[in-house]
């Protein structure tokens, strides 16, 4: 089975600061790290190949660091990667990003089954990826995926979250699959991944090579523009109720009762 | 494949809104969106329409109640699952021929799946999971604004060039219209060819499995526990209170890692996120990563021993004290009249 995982590399916190001079995110001094979505859907991908056999490819669409990533996918138990960059594909939207990783696997990956990609992603928290990749390519669709029945006789078998509950979903194959995180707990790395993760070769794939459409990637592939980000307004100053316990608990139910809250 | 990428016209008016449904019944996000939705409408001078897929639905009528001009309906039985690849076929089909300038869905686990597909099919833009929604009436811009980064950042997102204009947007956000019977608008049916179309993926079984009678999306209180309820028995404690409320459980991410409380509970960056009129955070020291999940809750009350804990920052009202003595109390009082 081909097995495709997407992962992405983010800053390693969120709690990042606007630059109130050239109004953008103040990057600079913060690590990254593989989006911890992303990290689920390596693990599921690399037990589908413990039990049915198979390659698990890594491919990121990022700037050239995130080609440590992959190597750190690899020693992880990935078997091969390929890193997406170039100047071109800067300011992808997800119309713009779902585009180009879709060339990589057309192109790259001869008879791709599955792509496991994770929910959304924490920075730009969209997680519209996945299902334009699996639009983009024509491949069957379930997102939310906390487990994996099956796969056989070219359908998989998986259990979705939604809402009000779960839902068993039949897939026919190839196919795409958002995970969740309750799904596996990622493995560490082990001493024979990381030693083949250095020495392992991983090709950088740009525009040309990937024989990109210039209107369809980056900026100009990009339907969507960010017009403006600022800081939320913290929702209020709390107000700390005063008094003993039972003082406080009798101010809350006031308050709640006079508010028509409960 | 490769469709021509729309060019904005003036052949694009109208605002839509993708009435979610299931098992007949409308969903309470459907109405806040044409709520919003009118606003939008009335300021772009144009006309508001609900589309509705299912079977069996019930209450169609309801949508022009709640400020839809028009009704586009599909139903069908081959739409009683709520199936993605027909959802996302048709209405790809309906907006080609409509050609509404603006389409709004509810961010659900349906509306998050399926429309960003139908963005893809249509080569337009689309954001997700919104918080806000403006318009510059000039331009005929939507204003979407998004949090991103667990909610740290918010950004204003538009969509210039090409339509419609989509974005799916959280539940509980905006208010519903109280329902005017007296409006008018139509119910037109769309023809829909059940043998045309053909699906990838088939619903094998659905599993009812959320115990709690009230689930957190829906929930108008949630009562949520953190680490500071130091073990799994204190955390039905939560539950109690939760249930004396009529209250959804909600957890931060330590009940969950140490086995306390399911994922499913689980609010915050890494869980859901959440809009409640009200909502009691029980122990809950408050890092970013829990309250990006809740920050647009109506009234947030935090109980916690520490003075310092950043809970308090978002906490409406703020009960410092020891959770074990203020937690029974409220069970008590929040029963007495």
């Amino acid at each position: 089975m081909n097995i495709v995982v997407c992962l992405k590399q983010v800053p390693a916190t969120t709690e990042v600061k606007i630059d109130p001079q050239t109004n953008t995110l103040i990057r600079e001094g913060i690590k990254n790290v593989v989006n911890p979505y992303d990290t689920y859907a390596l693990e599921e991908a690399i037990r589908l190949k413990e039990r049915f056999g198979g390659i698990v490819t890594v491919i990121s669409m990022g700037p050239p660091q995130a080609e440590q990533m992959l190597r750190e996918a690899i020693a992880s138990g990935a078997d091969q990667a390929y890193l997406l960059s170039d100047r071109a594909f800067a300011g992808a939207d997800t119309l713009a990003t779902s585009y180009t990783l879709s060339l990589a696997i057309t192109r790259k990956i001869n008879e791709c089954d599955l792509v496991v990609c994770g929910r959304q992603s924490v920075d730009g928290d969209t997680g519209q990826v996945s299902p334009q990749l699996a639009q983009t390519l024509a491949y069957s669709f379930v997102s939310y995926v906390d487990n994996i029945e099956d796969i056989s006789e070219g359908k998989i078998r998986v259990r979705r979250m939604i809402e009000e509950g779960h839902e068993i979903i039949e897939a026919f194959l190839p196919a795409v699959i958002s995970v969740v995180k309750g799904i596996n707990v990622p493995r560490l790395p082990s001493l024979r991944g990381i030693m083949r993760a250095k020495n392992a070769a991983i090709p950088v794939l740009n525009a040309q090579s990937l024989d990109a459409d210039p209107q369809m990637i980056g900026l100009n592939g990009s339907a969507t523009k960010v017009v403006r980000i600022f800081s939320p307004e913290r929702v209020c100053r709390g107000e700390k109720l005063p008094g003993d316990a039972e003082a406080q608990v009798d101010c809350l139910i006031t308050k709640l009762r006079e508010s028509g809250i409960i | 494949m490769v469709v021509p990428t729309p060019q904005v016209t003036d052949k694009y008016r109208g605002v839509w809104v993708f009435a979610e449904q299931r098992d007949g019944k409308i969903k309470a996000s459907a109405y806040e969106l044409l709520g919003k939705g009118r606003e939008i409408a009335n300021a772009l001078k144009t006309e508001l329409c609900a589309v509705c897929f299912g079977y069996n639905v019930t209450n169609k009528n309801s949508l022009v109640a709640a400020g839809a001009d028009k009704v586009y309906v599909i139903d069908d039985s081959a739409l009683k699952d709520n199936n993605e690849d027909i959802y996302t076929a048709e209405l790809v089909q309906l907006v080609r021929q409509y050609k509404p300038e603006i389409v709004l869905s509810g961010a659900t686990a349906l509306g998050r799946s399926f429309i960003p597909r139908v963005a893809s099919a249509l080569k337009t833009g689309l954001s997700a999971d919104g918080t806000g929604l403006d318009v510059d009436p000039e331009k005929g811009w939507l204003l979407q604004t998004k949090p991103a980064f667990g909610g740290n950042i918010m950004a204003v997102i538009i969509c210039p060039e090409r339509r419609p204009q989509m974005a799916t947007v959280r539940p509980r956000v905006f208010k519903a219209r109280p329902f005017d019977k007296t409006r008018q608008g139509t119910v037109i049916k769309v023809d829909f060819n059940k043998e045309s179309v053909t699906s990838k993926t088939r619903l094998l079984s659905f599993l009812d499995d959320i115990t709690d009678k009230v689930k957190i999306e829906d929930a108008d209180i949630i009562v949520a526990g953190g680490r500071g309820l130091g073990k799994a028995d204190n955390f039905r404690m939560i539950e109690e209170l939760a249930k004396v409320m009529g209250a959804a459980v909600g957890a931060t991410r330590p009940p969950v890692d140490e086995g306390w409380t399911t994922y499913a509970h689980q609010i915050g960056q890494t869980g859901k996120t959440v809009s409640p009129k009200l909502y009691i955070a029980c122990g809950i020291s408050g890092a970013v990563q829990h309250t990006a999940g809740i920050t647009t809750s109506d009234v947030i009350v935090a109980i916690n021993n520490d003075p310092e804990a950043p809970i308090f920052e978002v906490a409406t009202y703020g009960i410092v004290g020891d959770l074990f003595k203020v937690v029974p109390l409220l069970i008590r009082k929040v029963q007495s009249p």
